[in-house]
């Protein structure tokens, strides 16, 4: 295509027929110009498509018919065995998830892992990037040591934390023992094992908030601060009344993002699972939605049912994210 | 200028970045086709012939893939192992439903081995018209599992796991129980109820310090296995709620562990294989390759103290089959390959190397497994004792969801009760779990 580009160019310039030899006659030349100019009209009009299709195209393959198909797939009983198989069964897939305890469970285990893990991870990032901001020696380093953990793989380090909240062996009931503390069945108990799942992802996630805040902080005006503090404001006070604002807007980036990890989370309750499907503990105590869909779709195979359940979170996402747009909306127009 | 010449340069980059994506990308999507097309025969005219397999196989550890191709020299053999069944397994199937991307020769766990049959039977040829297999070489019940209602045979056995029970003889010597394996087998012989009993005498003397079994889930799994009838009646029905035989297995194992005669554990779980390395337990159910996990988790000082009893009842606990998809570019290699890596002389031969124990009883009288001895058993002669385990186990009806309704049972089940739940509780979570998962 490039190189029709090049014979395509001249007429631009007003044509190559006259630098021709005139042996050819003049109709000849006419529409070989009437040609390349067609050509380039034609060029002109489709290439910008052909430059963005592959995005398109993979959009279609990968992101648009899944989507579609999951929906359609939804309407249908269809096992992993014989996806090909299907039969009709309209809502029903949706209906059932009205009085699936498993679901609701899910829905509210997801829920409160994400508060646990959202709201400390939220406010300790913004504890340590008020601290970074300060002029400390060896900043960078301070930095980089706090997106090593976004750095490390999931699996790694949920194995690793497997291991840490182990009940008999594990190196945190270990300190607990030395306090006199009993020991923790941190898979098994229903507070203790979302408490030990959220931690990961507070482990997980507290330095990249933190450095989004930090930079956030850093484009605040310096002068700010002096003029709060010529009014004799404190360094809590300037906190408060000077770095917030400023940073509302990030905050609320942040909420935002934090909100929908919180709502995917996965990684972390499949490997803490001391079990081998996706059940989220023996009692389900610290199964997520997308944990739910998993094991519907992988383990048990029922492909209708998992894709109903996609479908419903996604709905789900959709009004969270309503509810977060309106509440935005809300704090912007109250600043 | 110099600015004209670093945007060239980075032009050229971009230029060299795009076409190298490109390059990866389109020898990416043409792997496939390259791959098929080569294997037809490889520049040196050999026939190319591939396996699937997961786990531990050691076909090649044993040898035998450079001992089949000197036989053959116009073979070539590849495999390609997925370490766990849970990975393999749901890319098979997905290979399997969509005809594509399966190999030459492709591995099928027991677990999953009557789903294969009922749903995906037609993509395999039928092994029992292989040339030179014999139904008869194989342990009946082995061989009905890979058969379909037909009459075909999409996959002949490679291994099975008799199972006996494993018992430390320091820690029954300690806990006043006898350490003669014939007398230690009488303790339990005929009855899992016996087990438990024993596992009493065996708190009242050892105490705290140690558990009687090492799970509740391979109590469980033990019994089950026992039986001819558990999960599915014949017909294919789902009875496992209405089956005494289940509950029963589960009372007795629930009741157990009410009396803390298992640990609180789950099988292959970090914390569990500590307790082996920590000594923590005096007797897991056991199939010959659970020795050599026993061996892998162990202080080398249990080397020796280790020996094998005899099982209330005999059971199956794990085994593989060998199936040749019909896709494939070299069905008659595959299928002689397949039929000469099974039998019983190569089985012998595995089980030597790797404690695979063979599915084909001639493999039994030979020296390979009657003269084998395990570190961890000392001079326990655990060919002998699994064969006899191996010869009384009886023909179990399987179906399709057995291990969903298995890891219900244990995972969601009888674990609850070491952790303080009663029987009933934990029946109900378990069939609640259970129910939910089996329902399309």
């Amino acid at each position: 295509m490039t190189s029709r580009h090049d014979t395509a160019a001249p007429p631009a310039k007003g044509g190559a027929a006259p630098g021709r030899p005139p042996a050819g006659d003049a109709a000849e030349a006419e529409r070989k110009r009437a040609r390349l100019s067609r050509r380039w009209q034609r060029d002109m009009r489709w290439s910008p498509y052909a430059f963005i299709s592959p995005f398109f195209l993979l959009f279609l393959a990968f992101g648009l018919f899944p989507l579609i198909y999951t929906g359609w797939a939804s309407l249908h009983t269809v096992e992993l065995t014989a996806p090909t198989d299907m039969t009709w069964v309209g809502l029903r897939n949706y209906t059932r998830i009205f009085d699936d305890e498993f679901f609701w469970n899910a829905a509210r285990n997801t829920l409160t892992i994400g508060i646990i893990s959202t709201v400390p991870q939220l406010l300790m990032a913004m504890g340590i990037a008020h601290i970074l901001n300060y002029k400390l020696r060896g900043s960078t380093f301070y930095r980089v040591a706090m997106l090593a953990p976004y750095a490390t793989s999931i699996a790694a380090a949920s194995l690793v934390f497997v291991l840490l909240f182990g009940r008999d062996y594990g190196m945190i009931n270990w300190v607990l023992n030395l306090v006199g503390i009993d020991n923790v069945d941190w898979q098994n108990e229903h507070w203790a094992s979302q408490f030990a799942v959220s931690s990961i992802i507070i482990w997980r996630w507290t330095g990249y908030n933190a450095l989004i805040y930090l930079a956030a902080m850093q484009a605040i005006p310096q002068d700010l601060y002096e003029s709060a503090a010529l009014d004799g404001a404190s360094r809590w006070r300037q906190f408060v009344h000077v770095t917030l604002p400023s940073l509302r807007p990030t905050i609320l980036f942040t909420v935002v993002v934090s909100t929908i990890g919180a709502s995917q989370v996965f990684g972390e309750p499949l490997l803490f699972d001391a079990n081998k499907g996706a059940s989220g503990g023996s009692q389900h105590q610290f199964q997520t939605l997308g944990l739910y869909l998993y094991e519907q779709g992988w383990i048990n195979q029922h492909l209708g049912r998992a894709s109903a359940i996609a479908w419903t979170m996604f709905l789900i996402l959709i009004v969270i994210g309503l509810v977060n747009s309106l509440i935005s909306r809300r704090l912007r127009a109250s600043s | 200028m110099r600015a004209a010449r670093t945007r060239t340069a980075r032009k050229a980059m971009v230029l060299a970045a795009v076409v190298s994506l490109g390059a990866g990308l389109l020898a990416g999507c043409a792997d496939d086709g390259d791959d098929s097309g080569k294997s037809g025969g490889d520049s040196s005219g050999k026939t190319k012939i591939s396996l699937g397999l997961f786990g531990a196989m050691g076909f090649k550890e044993a040898g035998l893939y450079t001992e089949y191709e000197k036989l053959h020299p116009d073979i070539k053999i590849e495999e390609n192992v997925i370490e766990r069944n849970e990975n393999y397994y749901p890319a098979l199937v997905n290979h399997l439903t969509t005809n594509s991307g399966l190999l030459d020769i492709q591995a099928i766990e027991v677990g999953n081995i009557a789903e294969v049959v009922e749903t995906q039977a037609a993509k395999f040829t039928d092994m029992s018209k292989a040339e030179g297999v014999k139904p008869d070489a194989w342990l009946d019940w082995k061989w009905q599992q890979a058969t379909t209602k037909d009459g075909a045979t999409i996959g002949l056995g490679t291994d099975i796991g008799p199972m006996a029970v494993c018992y430390r003889k320091d820690l029954f010597e300690k806990a006043g129980l006898p350490t003669d394996r014939e007398e230690v087998g009488k303790l339990w012989a005929g009855d899992w109820g016996k087990l438990v009993e024993a596992g009493e005498k065996y708190k009242k003397g050892a105490g705290k310090e140690t558990s009687f079994m090492d799970s509740p889930g391979g109590l469980l799994n033990a019994i089950l296995s026992s039986e001819e009838q558990r999960f599915y009646d014949t017909s294919g029905k789902v009875v496992y709620k209405d089956n005494p035989a289940v509950k029963a297995a589960f009372d007795l194992t629930a009741k157990a562990a009410k009396e803390g005669l298992v640990q609180s554990q789950t099988q292959f779980q970090p914390a569990w294989d500590q307790t082996i390395s920590n000594n923590k337990f005096a007797t897991v159910a056991c199939p010959p390759w659970m020795l050599g996990y026993l061996k892998s988790k162990s202080q080398p000082d249990a080397a020796g103290k280790w020996d094998v009893a005899a099982p209330p009842k005999a059971g199956n606990w794990g085994g593989t089959f060998l199936g040749v998809p019909k896709s494939g570019k070299h069905v008659k290699e595959a299928e002689a390959l397949v039929a000469w890596l099974t039998a019983p002389e190569q089985q012998a031969k595995l089980f030597a190397v790797q404690g695979s124990f063979p599915s084909a009883p001639g493999a039994y009288g030979m020296s390979q497994v009657t003269g084998a001895k395990n570190e961890m058993t000392g001079d326990a002669p655990i060919g002998e004792i699994f064969a006899k385990a191996a010869s009384s186990i009886p023909t179990q009806v399987i179906g399709p969801k057995d291990q969903i309704m298995q890891q219900g049972l244990t995972d969601n089940g009888v674990i609850l009760v070491t952790q303080g739940k009663s029987a009933k509780d934990a029946w109900e979570t378990a069939v609640k779990t259970i129910d939910n998962n089996l329902e399309k």
